[in-house]
């Protein structure tokens, strides 16, 4: 008796400790972003482009960034959803339970979802040397789409895998073709699929190292496919390495509206992902 | 598609009740009313297994067919095979001939397979509400054979739901997730959703194992009173459901049909295997 009682406190104290530690690493983080930020945080930082010096504490904003990251996250959100829906239904309705396609299919995703983001822009950026193409916010856009397809795949497979057999037969019995069926297998994996690209949207908005190579920097607001765009986590990473220290908070206030950009998404995503998955069973 | 999906339908049904008017879209007239189901030398294995042998059988129209036996004998599978929801297991091989009139349902394909699923119904094992309002569900046949129009979509769900005795339970919330009904209504709601396209056929595959009893004699009651219009075929592992409802009865025993006619001469079967299985020697 004495021992059960004994590991099951331990396991609770385990927990807690866990527990706290995550959310206290979240609340540094955070916490520092805001200390930092929130000093010189100011409209004209989010609402004007950078001022000639502005990299060494002269007026001006990341509004360039801001918009090049919009950009890049939405177009490559929107073609990532594009490709891997496609892929998850095909794997999941059209191909049969034991199918070694689909094994070596998803073994696939589950190693590019491993590769560290700069791979792929190196990758990207090989590739576009042999093009002829030059740092552009479409190289940006095509490299962010491949890194967080296997991202969206993995998890809409996951929910998908789970779903419920008898539900497709049930629809093929009213004489359904598959492709109806489909609707009904989108509703019931909507949820997943709203997980799914508030995940991707996370790992895409946040990394620096895949857009680096290819979408490059600029201080203007890129006007076309072909120009090079900024993006939020490279501003971060010039404005931190500078020396001085207002450049570095600079940085923080960047970090800070890109938290709340992430944060804003991920608030819209849950409230649509509840009103669509009152039906599910 | 993704207008239909997103779709919300506001505001409350009010359908006039006189329900006598009610007649089923001209997409759904029967074409061959006096087609029979009727079965010719089917063999059917899986990875090389034999799961049904030699089943010769002739299902009789308006009447609540039986098909019992012990378990693993293969009555599920004759029953999938009759709407071809068997092509989605792996490995399978069959023979023989199977036929509604003048379709011949093994070697169906696209629109004939099709219209050929909307004429023979299924009730699953356990109620299988789709992801969709309770409306939706009955209209989902409907809708995707191309029934559009709101008024008959709304005097359909109106007349299964009251053959099934569901419509004064769920009148008030059409708009309701399926899942929210119980196990039982599921089921009479499942029913509800088999019956709105119109067909001619009802396979019930253990419909009544997973409800508790007063659900289960609702629907069995419900079977009874729906052969006037179709023709039922259940099957069960209950041998005293079966002499409860049937009028026809198929013994498979091993894969193979061993005894099939209607009740009274089940009952006074001379056969060895029959009289064993009626004892509940096994079952």
């Amino acid at each position: 008796m004495r021992t059960k009682y004994i590991e099951e406190i331990a396991i609770k104290v385990l927990m807690a400790v866990s527990l706290l530690t995550v959310f206290g690493l979240v609340a540094g983080i955070i916490w520092t972003i805001f200390h930092r930020g929130w000093s010189c945080i100011s409209w004209e930082m989010i609402f004007s482009l950078p001022g000639g010096g502005f990299y060494i504490g002269k007026e001006g904003g990341f509004l360039n960034a801001i918009v090049g990251s919009v950009y890049i996250v939405a177009a490559s959100t929107f073609l990532g959803l594009l490709v891997s829906i496609p892929v998850v239904f095909y794997l999941n309705v059209f191909l049969k339970g034991n199918s070694r396609f689909a094994y070596v299919a998803r073994l696939a995703y589950d190693v590019l979802f491993g590769i560290p983001s700069i791979v792929y822009g190196a990758f990207a950026f090989t590739l576009m040397i042999w093009l002829g193409m030059r740092t552009s916010l479409l190289g940006g856009i095509l490299v962010t789409t491949l890194l967080i397809i296997p991202i969206l795949i993995r998890s809409m497979d996951e929910v998908a895998q789970n779903f419920p057999r008898d539900l497709l037969e049930a629809s093929y019995a009213l004489g359904a073709t598959r492709l109806e069926t489909m609707g009904v297998v989108l509703r019931q994996i909507m949820p997943g699929i709203a997980t799914a690209t508030l995940l991707s949207i996370g790992r895409a908005i946040g990394d620096a190292a895949a857009v680096m190579f290819t979408a490059g920097f600029s201080d203007s607001i890129p006007t076309s496919l072909t120009q090079p765009a900024a993006t939020l986590p490279l501003s971060i990473f010039f404005q931190l390495s500078a020396p001085q220290a207002e450049v570095q908070n600079r940085a923080y206030a960047a970090a800070l509206v890109l938290t709340i950009i992430v944060l804003i998404i991920s608030l819209t995503g849950r409230f649509i992902t509840h009103r669509f998955s009152k039906n599910k069973i | 598609m993704f207008r239909r999906i997103f779709k919300r339908t506001a505001g409350e049904h009010t359908i006039e009740s006189n329900d006598n008017t009610f007649v089923p879209d001209a997409k759904f007239q029967h074409i061959d009313a006096h087609s029979q189901l009727e079965v010719r030398n089917l063999n059917l294995s899986i990875d090389g297994q034999a799961i049904l042998k030699d089943v010769n059988l002739q299902i009789p129209k308006n009447k609540v067919t039986c098909i019992i036996g012990p378990s693993g004998c293969g009555k599920s599978t004759l029953l999938k095979t009759f709407n071809r929801l068997i092509d989605s297991v792996e490995g399978i091989k069959i023979d023989g001939r199977i036929a509604l009139g003048d379709c011949d349902i093994i070697n169906s394909t696209g629109a004939e397979l099709i219209e050929l699923r909307r004429r023979i119904g299924l009730v699953p094992q356990r109620p299988c509400p789709l992801p969709m309002s309770i409306f939706d569900n009955v209209a989902y046949g409907c809708r995707i054979h191309g029934i559009r129009g709101r008024r008959q979509l709304e005097a359909v769900v109106r007349h299964y739901l009251q053959e099934v005795g569901l419509w004064d339970e769920v009148k008030e919330r059409l708009r309701e997730p399926a899942t929210r009904l119980s196990i039982g209504q599921q089921q009479r709601l499942c029913l509800a959703r088999s019956l709105a396209v119109e067909p001619e056929f009802i396979l019930a595959d253990e419909a009544t194992s997973a409800l508790d009893p007063i659900s289960s004699k609702t629907v069995e009651d419900l079977f009874v009173k729906l052969k006037e219009h179709y023709s039922i075929i259940m099957v069960t592992h209950t041998l005293r459901q079966a002499l409860r409802i049937a009028d026809y009865i198929v013994f498979i025993y091993m894969g193979e049909v061993i005894e099939a006619g209607d009740k009274e001469t089940f009952m006074h079967s001379q056969n060895e295997l029959t009289q064993k299985y009626l004892k509940g020697v096994f079952s």
